[in-house]
């Protein structure tokens, strides 16, 4: 059963177009990813998703209910953790969790018992009483991840969640994200630029410049790119590249210096490589398929090199462009 | 329907529970009207010709009141600027509750914050020499209500057009300290300028503080000095710029980028 579907979604800030058509659906309780660089309409479709903002057209529901014309019946159904946090920090943790069980509605004679417990699964029930700027940024994130869920909504979105946490943090994180379709039963939507931490989503659909290009479970994708993926640095690349194909018939591509060769088994392959080519060799590295790969063969770019590049711009005169609006 | 008194009422405890927490920023805001009641009004009390019928210092009691609910209630309300710089604004917005309760929520906070103040400042009265008995001191507060609910709606208002805090100094020099001035808070209306009178007509502060004067001092009540307008009138502007604004600061609220 699909509890999030959206169909032919667009949204256009002025002339530029942040989300550009696109569908995708997500199955109840499994971890839905939506991956891309910064500025590739991430965080444009799941602020539609919540009904802070409205499409240029297109729809989106949830559980049913259209994001536009339903927007408060999908607002009871959805748990959010924004990329900025959005905690009171004046406020202890235990506050803010109730400031959001009362927001939500959440029955009053339930709220000690859920709150309690939302604070023991993310390990903070002992710092319950302590204001929420004393946190570090990865106990504001588990925070806010808890609070999302206070209510027991359908859906759960998470916009980079991981976002500035060091890797300890992110690593904690991630296991406790993964847990919560089974542990709480919510769908879970997450967001990131960080590939390696997609491989936890059932599904993914892979988004660059407002367009999905790819959509499937990671296994499917990561079968793109043709199992292993070997780098080799030579003295010479383009003389290597042409060595390989003449006596192995192998084909390399040159990629920031480094040659970018596809194999079944690249373990296997790597001996025969190094033979072939003598003494040439500087360096050479084996890479299991990620989803980076899966990216940089679909875009023919890496995702972090775009992650500084235009997408910033692209973001910056997106949030030019809103300002604009609201002063009308 | 429920969930939105909830949010009402929530909004109004988050408030309270940060306000009873800074001890420090209550006190620095009743530093203000402290200084303008006895050092303004004490320097100023050996200018002013006696014929107005009372000290100096008593005649701008109503007016400090005033003063102390403006800026708390105006400021109390702009934190909504701080919410959304600080994101907890967006907490608010995704909730499952009328953008209307949030407004309503907020103003409450402010009308709350904002009358705890002037009560206590209100408590001075014994210190310049008024009278004023239980009945008297009620009616007091609850004007005191009126007007801060107006203000803070109005701040609402305010705070819906700016997105962060360089616009505060902003609000600050061109909208509260000349709503303050141009209030009959310092003098009485009727003697100023015609352009500043009717630039003070078109303040609803000094409507709010003109019936504070008729409830500090109802033995007066016929002094031509003390009051401006009617009680009604004044009443009735307070009740409908209350109304008024905080009608359009829900719309804005309910508006969609």
């Amino acid at each position: 059963m699909f509890i999030i579907k959206v169909e032919n979604l667009t949204k256009h800030f002025g002339s530029i177009a942040a989300v550009d058509g696109i569908s995708f659906e997500a199955e109840k309780n499994s971890i839905f990813g939506f991956l891309g660089p910064n500025g590739a309409g991430k965080t444009t479709t799941i602020n539609i998703l919540c009904t802070l903002l409205s499409p240029t057209s297109g729809t989106a529901t949830i559980d049913g209910f259209d994001c536009m014309t339903h927007s408060s019946e999908v607002r009871k159904k959805i748990g959010i953790v924004f990329q900025d946090t959005t905690l009171d920090k004046e406020l202890t943790a235990y506050e803010n969790l109730s400031f959001h069980a009362y927001l939500y509605g959440v029955p009053k004679n339930l709220h000690k018992k859920k709150i309690d417990s939302a604070l023991d699964f993310i390990g903070l029930y002992d710092r319950k009483d302590d204001q929420v700027k004393k946190f570090s940024g990865g106990m504001k994130r588990r925070l806010e991840v808890a609070r999302g869920i206070i209510h027991e909504p359908a859906v759960l979105f998470l916009d980079e969640p991981t976002l500035g946490l060091d890797p300890q943090s992110r690593a904690n994180l991630w296991e406790f994200i993964s847990k919560l379709p089974e542990k709480s039963g919510v769908t879970v939507f997450m967001t990131t630029h960080y590939m390696e931490e997609a491989e936890i989503c059932n599904r993914i659909a892979i988004i660059d410049k407002g367009r999905i290009i790819v959509n499937g479970t990671p296994e499917e994708l990561k079968k793109m790119v043709g199992g292993d993926v070997i780098y080799l640095k030579t003295t010479n690349n383009a003389l290597a590249a042409s060595e390989l194909k003449k006596t192995m018939g192998i084909d390399s591509e040159e990629k920031n210096g480094e040659l970018f060769i596809q194999a079944v088994k690249g373990d296997a392959c790597i001996p025969k490589l190094i033979n072939s080519l003598a003494d040439m060799v500087l360096s050479v590295r084996l890479q299991r398929p990620t989803l980076n790969d899966v990216f940089l063969k679909l875009t023919g770019k890496a995702i972090r090199d775009e992650a500084q590049g235009s997408g910033d711009e692209l973001k910056a005169s997106i949030r030019s462009y809103r300002k604009k609006f609201d002063k009308k | 329907m429920s969930t939105n008194f909830n949010a009402i009422y929530v909004i109004v405890a988050r408030e309270l529970i940060k306000f009873v927490r800074e001890k420090g920023k209550l006190v620095s805001t009743l530093a203000r009207p402290l200084i303008w009641l006895f050092l303004v009004g004490g320097g100023m009390s050996r200018m002013v010709s006696p014929d107005m019928g009372m000290p100096y210092m008593q005649f701008i009691f109503p007016g400090i009141l005033g003063m102390t609910i403006l800026f708390s209630s105006i400021f109390s309300s702009i934190s909504i600027i701080w919410d959304k710089e600080f994101g907890f604004m967006k907490e608010m917005l995704v909730a499952p509750v009328s953008r209307f309760s949030i407004v309503v929520g907020k103003a409450l906070s402010g009308t709350l914050v904002s009358t705890i103040q002037a009560v206590i400042i209100l408590m001075l009265f014994p210190v310049i020499g008024l009278n004023i008995g239980a009945v008297q001191f009620l009616l007091i507060i609850l004007m005191c209500v009126g007007l801060a609910f107006c203000l803070a709606s109005l701040g609402i208002l305010i705070a819906t057009f700016y997105e962060n805090f360089e616009s505060f100094s902003v609000i600050m020099n061109f909208i509260v300290m000349p709503m303050f001035f141009l209030s009959g808070a310092m003098y009485p209306v009727k003697t100023l300028p015609a352009a500043l009178g009717f630039l003070t007509m078109l303040n609803p502060l000094t409507y709010g503080i003109d019936a504070l004067k008729y409830m500090v001092f109802p033995a007066k009540s016929g002094m031509s000095l003390t009051h401006d307008f009617s009680l009604a009138v004044d009443i009735a502007v307070v009740a409908v710029c209350s109304a008024v604004f905080v009608l359009i600061a829900g719309a804005m609220f309910e508006r969609k980028k």
